[in-house]
């Protein structure tokens, strides 16, 4: 028997409880919307708590001479030009303020010597342009965000999983149904409006810095209710995670080791990175070791210089394939990486700038990163594409149904530059917040939620605990991880794209008798059904996206089609289901506003 | 490498709880959390496990390994005897909902009640200034990743040995955070007084043994918002001279900042001073 669900109604529902959701959570709220916040797990564990390196914003504070002009071009020429030319200019205009605000509402952020607030370098930043606190920067900036949304009296809904958006006759969304994981009981949420803020995909793949709850759910459920998914063939291979133990493997080391002056050197103790960067941008990195061990000096005594950043400061894009080239052609570590040294810097600075990382290295693998180097391989890290959004108000393409952070797409073209993730979630947040506020207090009277999807969601729902036999979610979770792990990772060629949708056919289709066994409170392997569904979609826009794109940009390398292609600049990929099908094709991207063109392809640089 | 013995906890409020056996192989370096993993994928699909981040930043994981309140994500079995079984139980000092997952939401009702960060009205934020050895105690403070295993541990809290309120310590460290920000202007030594009950913790420091953050919770945190709290309240020379000039901040324990004692109660200072 179907229990009835619990009813909980409200004027915005936000899905998502990182950096985007709870910033658009305040916004709306501070709009005076009737607020719910749900989220998979506790409050302030989402994804955002591993961010470590910090919130890229031209505040200006280390070097006076950036500017959000300089941050707009940094962002425009990472993200290969493919980037939202609105978002990336909104994105540089607004960080500085959304940082303060931080600061505004508790948030401890590490000092410069006249007393404001420190920014460091990262790959891809002209000047040290990340506002941080060590290298837990993401914790603080949940903390500040999840104490400030608790005194806005909005209800949060922990640890309940979405799996139906509800949708009106003319496509718009009415509500959310899903589950409260503590008893199992399902709950519907009508809303007048609804923002996805459930950040990324990385479980589809198997060696990934992400946690569990990154199973690609917004991408999913938007797509479902008729949204269009852009970009998605470019995900961000980070160059740095940890390679050993088995058990940690994937797991992230910040790039602020690199930002500090960290050296990437491979088995035969080459510094590789000099052999790697794009010739149209050698001449912003520095050409000697002297020159690289002069800014890495002026960075630890808080001196402005005129030496030019190291060669390990390349974008994540360009460092993730040189150490997966590095590792193919046999020059890798024992286990498969290679290495990464700041322990010629002393112990007590490193400690001091990156403490977890000291701890990580030291608690789960015996390393003492002061004493020697860190082995470290590309892992999966961040979805530069998602959803279709409207620039200014988080909009999605189906009406009431709004996204931000890193289920929304756009905003960072082919490659994210570190850092701007926090500052996107921000910026974007606040935002989205906002619209989605103004279309409820748009809308007179109450959602009405069709009951005939509610029960069709209800007996989804139950399904996988009444079969008596069927499939494992578990081995079909490990299947499909290992076909986006080979077939769909940092190199990709039409053959393995081919057999990859092949592969992902089939999983979808034994994946329509997922059996899950216990009972209905707190169960992992019931959770895992809805999430494997959503990897599953997400998974073949991935693929399909990538083998529709030919040619190679950012984070998506094509074998055989190895250049960029300037036809391709002007071109999104875009995902889009009709009826169960889903189909690829290209949408041309507007020309850029001159004086913006003028701004993103100035030369020069720090 | 050889199998190791895990014995988890199962059961949930309405059933009498068990502890089940599972035999796991060992990859080196792996920790409690993996063992469970592997448990759930291949022996027992439903074992309810909370985690997120298995890099000790979330605070997720937390349970009790062999009775000790641990991160299962940082807690390695190599650190135990092969040939002894270890033993993986819920945290004991919140209520069960399901094997090793239990409620933590009294948690977040109580962060609800501490009065938040308050700075000065009239100074924008573009003029705030401070130094780095102003905030390190404060950034000490914010490391805290929620694991309420010093929640778990603490007797007052675990044994329920008072009636009346104790917010436990990681709600006076959060408290100890705000008071000790060089720009806070609020008062929380009545709130600590009364709904935080501080005057209950004795001391004991089991709570800085087992913070996965090494957050030196008593010295730095508790001792000295209890001295604010007895400066403020129990002090009478402060409190006839309070009254004489009719002042409502708190006296006593106002020292340098980024001492081992509570930092100011006023700014630090505003203003350029470059």
């Amino acid at each position: 028997m179907i229990a009835a669900s619990d009813h909980h109604q409200h004027d915005v529902l936000v899905i998502g409880a990182g950096g985007a959701g709870l910033r658009a959570a305040i916004e709306a709220a501070s709009m005076g919307a009737s607020v719910g916040l749900v989220c998979k797990s506790l409050l302030g564990k989402a994804h955002t708590v591993m961010a470590e390196g910090g919130v890229a914003a031209a505040l200006g504070h280390v070097d006076d001479r950036d500017s959000w002009q300089t941050h707009f071009r940094d962002t425009m020429v990472g993200g290969k030009m493919l980037n939202n030319v609105r978002m990336a200019q909104l994105h540089a205009l607004e960080a500085p303020d959304r940082v303060r605000e931080l600061e505004e509402w508790g948030a401890v952020f590490d000092r410069t010597r006249d007393g404001r607030i420190l920014q460091r370098p990262f790959g891809g930043h002209s000047y040290p342009r990340l506002a941080h606190v060590g290298d837990r920067t993401g914790l603080e900036m949940i903390r500040t965000l999840q104490d400030r949304a608790v005194t806005t009296g909005m209800a949060v809904y922990m640890e309940h999983t979405i799996t139906h958006l509800t949708t009106a006759a003319d496509g718009s969304v009415t509500g959310a149904f899903g589950y409260r994981r503590v008893d199992g009981r399902p709950v519907l949420f009508p809303a007048k409006a609804i923002l996805l803020a459930t950040g990324g995909i990385g479980k589809a793949y198997e060696i990934t810095s992400n946690s569990w709850e990154y199973s690609g759910d917004g991408q999913a459920l938007a797509i479902r209710a008729g949204a269009d998914l852009i970009d998605m063939e470019f995900v961000q291979f980070h160059p740095t995670g940890m390679v050993w133990p088995p058990g940690v493997r994937g797991l992230l080391v910040t790039e602020a080791v690199r930002g500090e002056g960290g050296i990437l050197r491979n088995s035969e103790g080459d510094r590789f990175m000099w052999k790697y960067l794009p010739e149209d941008r050698r001449h912003e990195y520095a050409a000697t070791d002297e020159e690289a061990r002069t800014w890495v000096e002026a960075l630890s005594a808080s001196r402005q210089t005129d030496a030019r950043r190291p060669p390990e400061l390349s974008t994540r894009d360009n460092v993730a394939r040189a150490i997966y080239t590095e590792v193919r052609e046999g020059r890798g570590t024992p286990h498969g990486g290679v290495f990464l040294d700041i322990s010629y810097l002393p112990a007590e600075h490193v400690r001091r700038k990156l403490p977890s990382m000291y701890e990580q290295f030291k608690e789960l693998a015996d390393v003492d990163i002061t004493a020697g180097p860190m082995e470290v391989g590309p892992t999966t890290h961040y979805a530069m594409g998602g959803i279709r959004v409207d620039a200014d108000t988080g909009a999605t393409t189906v009406p009431g149904l709004y996204a931000a952070g890193e289920v929304s797409g756009g905003m960072h073209g082919a490659n994210r530059l570190g850092g701007n993730s926090l500052s996107d979630l921000l910026v974007f947040g606040q935002r989205a917040g906002a619209g989605a506020a103004a279309r409820a207090a748009a809308i007179p009277g109450d959602p009405h939620v069709n009951p005939v999807q509610v029960r069709a969601a209800e007996q989804e729902l139950e399904a996988p605990l009444t079969r008596s036999e069927g499939t494992d979610p578990y081995r079909l979770r490990e299947e499909l991880q290992a076909t986006m792990q080979t077939l769909v990772g940092i190199f990709r060629t039409e053959a393995d794209l081919r057999e990859a949708i092949r592969q992902i056919t089939d999983i979808r289709e034994r994946a329509a008798q997922l059996r899950a066994t216990g009972g209905r409170p707190f169960n992992p392997g019931w959770n895992l059904v809805f999430e494997l569904r959503n990897l599953i979609d997400i998974s073949e826009a991935i693929a399909r996206s990538a083998l529709e794109r030919e040619e190679s940009r950012g984070a998506h390398s094509r074998l055989d089609f190895p250049s960029t292609d300037p036809a391709w600049a002007s071109r999104n990929v875009v995902a889009r289901r009709t009826g169960n099908t889903l189909s690829v094709a290209t949408s041309a991207i507007p020309a850029m506003p001159d004086d913006l063109r003028m701004l993103a392809e100035a030369g020069g640089g720090a | 490498m050889p199998n190791i013995l895990m014995r988890v906890f199962r059961g949930s409020p309405k059933e009498t709880g068990t502890f089940a056996e599972f035999d796991v192989p060992v990859e080196e370096g792996m920790v409690v959390l993996d063992a469970l993993h592997w448990i759930q994928a291949h022996a027992a699909p439903d074992l309810a496990v909370r985690w997120n981040c298995k890099a000790a930043k979330c605070g997720s994981c937390s349970a009790e390994v062999n009775g000790r309140p641990s991160l299962t994500c940082k807690t390695r079995l190599s650190d135990f005897d092969p040939d002894e079984p270890i033993t993986v139980e819920p945290m004991r000092a919140f209520p069960l909902i399901r094997d090793l997952v239990t409620d933590v939401s009294w948690n977040y009702e109580i962060n609800k009640s501490i009065p938040p960060f308050t700075p000065p009205a009239g100074v924008p934020q573009s003029e705030w200034r401070w130094q780095q050895e102003d905030i390190e105690r404060v950034q000490e403070f914010r490391k805290c990743i929620e694991c309420f295993l010093c929640q778990d541990v603490c007797h007052v809290l675990r044994n329920h040995e008072i009636e009346r309120p104790f917010i436990g310590p990681r709600f006076l460290v959060r408290s100890a955070g705000l008071e000790m920000h060089p720009i806070d202007q609020a008062d929380r030594t009545s709130y600590l007084k009364d709904e935080g009950g501080i005057g209950f913790c004795n001391i004991t420091k089991c709570c800085t043994e087992v913070c996965p953050e090494h957050i030196k919770i008593t010295d730095n945190a508790i001792i000295p918002l209890k001295e604010r709290v007895a400066d403020r309240h129990y002090d009478p020379i402060q409190m006839v001279w309070r009254k004489l000039r009719g002042d409502r901040s708190g006296g006593g324990s106002d020292t340098a900042s980024g001492t081992d004692t509570a930092g100011p109660a006023g700014p630090p200072g505003f203003g350029d001073p470059g």
